[in-house]
């Protein structure tokens, strides 16, 4: 196992951002209780979006976005190569997330529809995962990244921990909130199969689960075809829900 | 003067997304003078094509972490237009509660960490910590009370949950309602004076610079517009929201992968120096008192006051947010459920200025109540010529200067515009059939 205590001194920390909404990185500045703790036991090195400051190595690198452009591909090669371990952030950055929607469609349809006949001025890529390029050491779900799952794996990591890893699903954690199942109310709801971690922050909040952590490891997908069945539901709906942030995955598209 | 000189700040920092600013002055001839926008293009329109009106606002939400209240908002107006929802008082109310909240949340963001830096001569706010403790922490327990509201009102300040076409999935309480009034009052209006302070100490910082453009923003009669009006420009009056596109005119230009706009002059601006412009007669009484303080004066001119005119806002989103909780409790949470139920398919416009200045969004619907069409157009992307055409009258004035005094005010200006690029490169966008 890594540990981010390679050098005697706080532990070099760096935030990047690719092709992303910058969501994640604003959301650890939303860390407002935390934040001042926090800096006393990392040395922030880069956050673009904070602060002007550049180095040459990290303990900790943080990746946002997906990796969508020739220029991503570099960028990330080189931000791997000068750091020790590297974090995915969010659902862009960690199974490709709502970016790579683009990817069900020809990608000159794509960009013949944003720029017209300008086209090839601006070169573009189907939307990837950062762990599609290079080595990812762990991982953050969810769009936006959960902020309590943020501080447990910066501070497992900062005590040369291995963070534990959320395997249950969204709707095991739904349960224990006692939550009115979205189902009883004729509602799509992913839970059954996407990865918790969030407790199940958006049924909570009487919204449907879209899927953005991605399926939770052996998916019990015969089941999810029943409760769809049972509540008279499409299951072409369902199949189109999960696309939403999971389209890079190819699994996503066989979940009927 | 026959200066030359070769500016390229690449990914300029304390912004939100990818820039660089180019200059090039040739024998004292100004050659090149641009914002260039390099963010990755993400092409929202393919992604919404053929998606329901249950998902479209959590697409939308996604074209930028720091406006996903405003986006989702406009989303939700536009498909509620298209789609003949109608929504109650409540819900009216819910969110322009949540737009004061996330206008005071951004705007305080942008004047502390990424503005005010440059005014304390520092590159970041953290490193204020060892002298300006206080400062900090101030503008952290203000992001805090901000973000509150957001996460009370809507599950989670960014990518909002509750808000969803014809209402709200779950309500706040009245009890939580209470709570976060008797902050803003505890918290939220002493830390605001203490911010006028710290604002008013550092005001010689802003440099002195004006060059007068069209101001573009939405219109009320009997509100400071954040939610609902008309557009207005301070060249050619007010107009219909339905008519925007007579207003952005959006076209493609080389050095950016965001679209430029303009409407009756070469270039126009938009934001909260636009809406001081245009509305500053409907400001609370504390923001008009705070303007004085701050030596803003309609009309303003100077691009860089847009920092100060944000901090203006700041309080009237304290004050707004507190009448609006009043009237909510006073009226009592009714238990209310979203009326997702279509009385028509077609078009519809949303326009709401969020915190970086006017946003529309436009969708078509066909009779499944999913996306057939979809069109964005974002604050920042309507700036961008005007920010191009300040620097070129700015680099002239300040060409005996050293190349780093260039350097920073041309930074200090880009970022006075608290520009989203993000945003402005993400959007959607498509050429209706028929057009």
């Amino acid at each position: 196992m890594k540990s981010a205590q390679t050098t005697p001194e706080k532990p070099k920390i760096a935030f990047f951002d690719f092709t992303s909404c910058e969501g994640c990185q604003l959301n650890k500045l939303n860390l407002e209780n935390e934040l001042l703790d926090i800096l006393q036991h990392v040395e922030l090195v880069e956050f673009r979006e904070a602060m002007d400051g550049k180095a040459d190595f990290y303990d900790i690198a943080f990746i946002e976005g997906s990796l969508s452009t020739p220029t991503c591909i570099n960028r990330i090669h080189d931000i791997r190569r000068r750091s020790n371990i590297l974090v995915a952030l969010g659902a862009c950055a960690s199974i490709g997330g709502i970016n790579s929607m683009k990817n069900l469609q020809p990608i000159e349809t794509v960009r013949e529809t944003v720029y017209g006949d300008e086209k090839y001025r601006f070169p573009t890529l189907p939307a990837m995962p950062v762990s599609a390029v290079v080595k990812v050491d762990y991982e953050i779900r969810g769009c936006p990244m959960s902020i309590p799952e943020f501080l447990h794996v910066l501070k497992a990591l900062l005590m040369g921990k291995t963070p534990s890893k959320p395997d249950a699903a969204v709707c095991v954690e739904c349960k224990l909130r006692e939550n009115e199942c979205l189902y009883d109310r004729g509602i799509v709801c992913l839970g059954p199969i996407t990865l918790g971690g969030c407790e199940a922050i958006c049924p909570s909040f009487g919204q449907f689960c879209t899927g953005c952590r991605g399926l939770v490891p052996n998916p019990n997908k015969n089941a999810m075809v029943d409760i769809l069945t049972q509540n008279g539901l499409s299951l072409e709906e369902a199949r189109k829900r999960f696309l939403l942030f999971n389209s890079y995955n190819a699994e996503g598209k066989s979940i009927t | 003067m026959s200066r030359t000189l070769d500016l390229n700040i690449k990914h300029l920092t304390r912004v939100e997304g990818h820039g660089n600013i180019v200059v090039n002055v040739k024998d004292g001839r100004l050659e090149r003078c641009e914002l260039e926008i390099v963010e990755a293009p993400r092409f929202f329109e393919a992604m919404l094509k053929g998606r329901s009106f249950h998902e479209t606002a959590i697409i939308t939400s996604r074209i930028c972490g720091i406006c996903s209240l405003g986006h989702q908002i406009t989303s939700l107006k536009a498909t509620e237009e298209a789609l003949g929802l109608e929504v109650s008082e409540q819900t009216v109310l819910l969110r322009k509660l949540l737009i004061d909240g996330a206008t005071l949340q951004s705007n305080i963001l942008h004047t502390y960490f990424l503005a005010a830096p440059d005014f304390f001569g520092t590159t970041d706010a953290f490193k204020l910590i060892p002298t300006n403790k206080d400062v900090v922490l101030r503008a952290l327990r203000m992001k805090r009370l901000a973000n509150d509201i957001g996460d009370i009102v809507s599950g989670r300040a960014v990518h909002p949950i509750t808000p969803v076409p014809g209402g709200f999935t779950k309500l706040p309480s009245e009890s939580e309602l209470r709570a976060i009034r008797q902050r803003l009052i505890d918290e939220g209006r002493p830390d605001m004076e203490a911010t006028v302070d710290t604002i008013a100490s550092v005001l010689d910082a802003v440099p002195d610079f004006t060059r007068e453009t069209e101001y573009i923003s939405l219109s009320h009669s009997d509100e400071y517009a954040f939610y609902d009006g008309d557009i207005f420009s301070s060249d050619t009056g007010a107009t219909e929201v339905s008519n925007y596109r007579d207003m952005t005119n959006e076209f493609v230009v080389p050095h950016s992968t965001s679209k430029h706009c303009k409407h009756a002059r070469e270039s126009y601006m938009v934001g909260a120096l636009a809406r001081w412009n245009n509305n500053h007669t409907r400001l609370s009484e504390q923001a008009l008192r705070v303007a004085q303080r701050l030596s803003l004066k309609p009309n303003c001119y100077n691009p860089f006051m847009n920092t100060v005119a944000q901090v203006v806002e700041c309080y009237h989103c304290i004050e707004d947010s507190i009448a609006i909780i009043d009237t909510l409790l006073e009226r009592g949470i009714k238990d209310e459920k979203p009326n997702q139920q279509p009385t028509r398919y077609g078009r519809g416009v949303g326009a709401t200025e969020v915190p970086r200045g006017i946003l529309y969004h436009e969708y078509e619907y066909d009779r499944k109540g999913n996306i057939v069409s979809a069109d964005c157009v974002i604050p920042t992307g309507q700036n961008l010529a005007n920010i191009d055409h300040d620097m070129k009258k700015l680099v002239p004035e300040i060409i005996d200067q050293p190349k780093e005094m260039i350097a920073k005010q041309l930074e200090m200006l880009v970022r006075a515009y608290d520009p989203c690029i993000s945003c402005s490169v993400h959007v959607l966008n498509v050429q209706f059939i028929g057009d």
